[in-house]
């Protein structure tokens, strides 16, 4: 058998395990399995690229072992994080990958460039490695800037950065970046080719920084998402550069898999992707804001504790908030007293609830809360009018009527958890300013609607303790 | 006989002057039609099986797919170790396989950790 054979032999065992490793991961039963079967995937992808790397006379083994080293001495800490923090880690994950993809494209044009190789230089290898290089590098910097941006960087900008002509600006670069794509796909060898690559690497560069610039925090899930699918087409691109269909699959599994989460938060937040992309969210809001100002109607944690003692359902409905004030564990708590006294309690979870897809569902499953009674937006809402009480604790928009009836707010059309539809509703809310996107919430002035001022974390400990106090 | 062709065929194209000039790793003949098939079916099968992955799990979906995406490695791996490369290019791939070995090792760690921390309510029907 030949080198080559078995390479190729080795990626294809490996192309399959990627696959078997997503298919696993549908159940949270199966799904550890799935991770076993990615790493194992990885090391024969490794494995394999070195055979054929040692048969063609591969050198510098000594700084390849160097960089994975190094690699992953940084990568060990990285998988430390708190579990609050794994949006961020996720974008600076994204923005290596991307700075990867884009690498190898320079280094490979460079390389061709320099040994005057026209045959590897044909269009065809030429399309693709401008994709990858342009792909890689805006995923690279767009990434950084949205790490920055959920780590909350003193010096980054949280809400969205608009100037004029803001759109015509980036397609224009966008553009022009094309158009020297173009002019390299048609003559490679050129004399100012190697130019013309480096300033369609500096222009994806910059192009990533102006593309995030405008986007607010509340869309961050989608632009991770989607940034996930930016990471996975370059690789494809990279695959199509090395003809090497490994790097082809693995790459398409990970483009489709951020495809699909772009979509689904996309539909979550009832907006289209050119909207997140060049809408600027925050800007619409002051409007909204204003009128006159009405009452809350604050309750004591004593008489909350009562009613929700007595109650046969409680869903809770958890926000971002909720993680902010550290308060999960607290919840839990809250989860087992109520637990204890016979009560049902479900947790409504709505898709964006959280910074990036799913991240609600990780924060409570760190608090130990049974993934059982997580259960998703358009499962609990036929509940919901059976709910003696809705506790919304850190949630804002996501439990906001207005994206229902009122056709002149910003979340209008938002598909949302009907908490206004239990029979007493409390909300746990640390000030009385509206929440994060500034927008006002019509529930919390509801006749039935009680308010819980105060830190999210204390409030939660209280009625924790009011419960199990009660209880003798 | 034909799997004979095939393996000599596949010799044959590892020491054509092309594949030759094309550096370690580039496998033979530059199949595009071949390799879009495999991008779209690929792609569907990602599709597919990304659609039945319950919502509970889409974060460590992200970070598993953020380390099955560091396969760039293997593009980063054949840069670095070709030795007709000039220096600055082996140091573009070195600083790639960096980058990828990064995510390979904290995206499976990471992706593990949370996935330990999903249990099922105690006595719920297995």
């Amino acid at each position: 058998m030949s080198a080559e054979t078995l390479v190729q032999l080795l990626y294809l065992v490996a192309t399959g395990l990627f696959i078997m490793s997503l298919r696993w991961m549908s159940d949270p039963e199966t799904a550890r399995k799935g991770v076993f079967s990615g790493c194992a995937a990885m090391l024969l992808a490794v494995a394999g690229t070195l055979a054929g790397v040692a048969s063609g006379g591969g050198t510098h083994y000594g700084w390849i072992l160097a960089a994975f080293a190094v690699g992953a001495a940084v990568g060990y800490p990285l998988a430390q994080v708190p579990l609050t923090a794994v949006p961020q880690r996720t974008a600076l994950s994204h923005a290596f990958g991307g700075l990867a993809a884009g690498l190898v494209g320079t280094a490979k044009f460079l390389l061709y460039y320099g040994q005057g190789n026209g045959a590897a230089l044909a269009p065809h290898i030429m399309v693709a490695l401008v994709l990858e290089v342009l792909l890689g590098f805006l995923t690279f910097t767009g990434s950084l800037l949205a790490a920055g941006k959920l780590q909350e960087v003193h010096w980054i900008p949280q809400r969205p950065v608009t100037y004029p002509m803001q759109n015509v600006i980036n397609l224009g670069l966008f553009a022009l970046a094309l158009a020297l794509g173009v002019a390299l796909v048609l003559n490679p060898l050129a004399g100012w080719a190697p130019l013309a690559f480096m300033l369609v690497a500096a222009l994806s560069l910059a192009f990533g920084v102006l593309l995030i610039l405008p986007i607010g925090g509340a869309d961050m899930p989608t632009v991770i998402s989607i940034l996930n699918a930016y990471a996975g087409l370059s690789a494809v691109a990279m695959g199509f550069v090395l003809n090497n269909k490994l790097l082809i699959t693995a790459g398409a599994l990970d483009g489709s898999s951020g495809l699909i989460l772009s979509i689904i938060m996309c539909k979550a937040m009832n907006r289209s992707f050119s909207n997140v992309l060049f809408g600027a969210f925050g800007q619409t809001q002051q409007a909204a804001a204003g009128g006159e100002p009405k009452a809350y109607k604050p309750d004591t944690v004593e008489s909350a504790a009562q009613i929700m003692a007595q109650a046969g359902l409680v869903v809770i409905v958890p926000g971002y908030g909720m993680a902010v004030a550290q308060a999960q564990h607290r919840v839990r708590e809250l989860y087992d007293q109520l637990k204890k006294r016979g009560v049902a309690v479900k947790f409504a979870i709505h898709p964006v609830a959280g910074r990036m897809p799913g991240h609600m569902n990780v924060l409570l499953a760190e608090a130990e809360i049974p993934y059982d009674d997580l259960v998703e937006m358009d499962e609990i809402n036929g509940d919901m009018p059976q709910a003696d009480v809705a506790l919304i604790i850190g949630a804002n928009d996501v439990v906001n009527p207005a994206a229902r009836s009122e056709k002149g707010s910003p979340i209008y059309g938002m598909p949302i958890i009907d908490a206004d539809k239990a029979r007493t509703v409390y909300a746990i809310k640390r000030s009385k300013n509206p929440g994060f996107a500034g927008i006002e919430n019509e529930l919390y002035y509801l006749d039935k609607t009680f308010m819980l001022f105060g830190d999210a974390k204390a409030v939660v400990g209280d009625l924790a303790r009011q419960l199990a106090g009660e209880g003798g | 006989m034909n799997l004979l062709n095939g393996l000599t065929l596949a010799l044959a194209q590892g020491t054509a002057p092309e594949a030759a000039a094309r550096g370690a790793g580039g496998h033979g003949q530059l199949d595009v039609m071949g390799a879009l098939f495999v991008f779209m079916l690929a792609t569907f099968i990602g599709l597919m099986a990304i659609q039945r992955v319950s919502r509970l799990l889409h974060t460590p979906l992200m970070s598993l797919t953020n380390a099955i995406s560091a396969i760039a490695v293997v593009g980063a791996l054949i840069v670095s170790a070709d030795k007709d490369a000039p220096l600055y290019v082996t140091a573009l791939g070195l600083v790639a396989i960096f980058c990828s070995t990064t995510n390979i090792v904290s995206g499976f760690l990471i992706t593990d950790r949370m996935l330990k921390m999903f249990k099922k309510r105690p006595g719920a029907a297995k």
